[in-house]
């Protein structure tokens, strides 16, 4: 994958099996869209991979955070001279990852010069409360749960081209806005803080999360009510681009019930 | 009189739903069809193929790791079944995703022959679903040798 300029982490057969190999992918240009995706999982990169292209973005897909660190050239102290020709629009990463999970991934990009004010999607398959607050309020732009559809790929899409020039000073003052009480949740009974030491396992805080607040507020723009908004988005949505209401009601109301998923 | 295209793409309607009603495929399944085209026409043989790859590989650590008599690492059989629950949940692989919730319900509670009993369903389960899943791309090669396209069908 030498052309989209970094590391794929497919075997070769694996590339040309999936027709990743066979897309002529063109020289990067500066008008698309180009995603980092992080992600341990084979099947879970080939799917979040696909699901990008087919939203017309270029992707790459790496299957760690060191991998994601050295494509970014965040991995050792020198700046690189190639540094001002790569050009990364969104990071989308697993959240639970052997090594270096993704909210850790996520701290790294955030404290770079170069990379913070790229926008940082997690994924994870586990509904956790405490989870998407601690990487909200790390940065992340957005959570989205495993698995990934079609639609969580759109919406994306959908903020990140009319989105991109806003600068992240913005983008926080409009999460902080809709997140108003995150700071006074009440600690979990079992403490979170044993979660990034067990990256891997289920955690059982996923039991004990009863929030006040449900997560679908969380995500509320400031500009709709907070619980019963249909078509709500991290940032307000532009009338071209706001999310059908069959697809972000799903992706909330999942997100409203947690422990119900797994 | 029914030619032979048509025969064919209601046995795969058929077959389609019947996998859906009895619980072996849920709507990520569907999703994935959602990005094959004529672009990339076998990506969802593809990925499943990956994905009982996996499974094969995946297993294969848990049975090693449930060995080791009296030194069985839960924590480590935990982290295959939860990386198999993550990708058979990507494939929309319902009931082996099903197995894993259970399946880790005993690595947590160390439960050994719970553990044994989930291991050999889950080889079974991603086995069968496999097999079916064989015979249905089969369908769909007939289908299309036989000059007909093949049916949307709507769950």
């Amino acid at each position: 994958m030498a052309r989209d300029g970094g590391v794929s982490c497919l075997r070769s057969s694996e590339m040309m099996s999936v027709g990743i190999g066979k897309m002529e992918s063109p020289p990067l240009e500066l008008d698309e869209v180009h995603v980092l995706a992080v992600d341990d999982s084979l099947v879970d990169r080939i799917v979040i991979e696909r699901l990008l292209r087919i939203t017309s973005c270029k992707v790459t897909a790496v299957d760690s955070g060191w991998r994601a660190l050295e494509f970014l050239g965040l991995d050792n102290e020198k700046a690189s001279a190639e540094l001002d020709r790569l050009k990364v629009d969104l990071i989308i990463t697993d959240y639970c990852m052997p090594g270096m999970t993704g909210y850790e991934l996520l701290k790294k990009i955030k404290e770079s010069s170069s990379f913070r004010q790229v926008p940082v999607v997690i994924m994870s398959s586990e509904n956790v409360l405490t989870r998407i607050d601690r990487c909200l309020e790390e940065g992340a732009e957005d959570f989205l749960l495993k698995p990934v559809k079609l639609a969580d790929v759109k919406r994306l899409r959908s903020y990140l081209t009319r989105d991109v020039k806003l600068s992240n000073a913005n983008k926080r003052k409009l999460l902080e806005h809709s997140v108003p009480i995150q700071t006074s949740l009440p600690p979990p009974s079992s403490p979170d803080s044993s979660d990034s030491s067990r990256p891997l396992t289920n955690s059982p805080e996923s039991s004990d999360s009863s929030p006040p607040l449900s997560p679908v507020e969380i995500f509320s723009s400031p500009l709709s009510s907070p619980i019963d908004d249909e078509d709500d988005d991290v940032l307000p949505s532009s009338p071209e681009s706001s999310p059908t209401p069959e697809e972000s009601p799903v992706r909330r109301q999942k997100m409203g019930s947690p422990g119900l998923l797994d | 009189m029914d030619t032979l295209v048509a025969q064919l793409q209601r046995q795969f309607r058929d077959y389609t739903i019947s996998l859906y009603h009895q619980g072996f495929l849920d709507d990520q399944f569907t999703e994935l069809k959602k990005l094959q085209d004529e672009c990339s026409p076998d990506f969802v043989a593809e990925v499943v193929s990956l994905f009982f790859e996996d499974c094969e590989k995946l297993i294969g650590n848990m049975a090693r790791a449930l060995d080791q008599t009296g030194n069985v690492d839960f924590n480590l059989v935990g982290s295959s079944v939860h990386q198999l629950k993550g990708s058979s949940s990507s494939v929309g692989a319902k009931r082996v995703k099903g197995l894993c919730i259970t399946f880790k319900e005993c690595c947590d509670s160390q439960n050994f022959e719970g553990c044994v009993r989930c291991l050999q369903q889950v080889d079974i389960e991603y086995k069968s679903l496999k097999a079916k899943l064989q015979d249905l791309f089969n369908l769909e090669q007939q289908i299309v040798q036989a000059g007909g396209r093949i049916p949307q069908v709507d769950i």
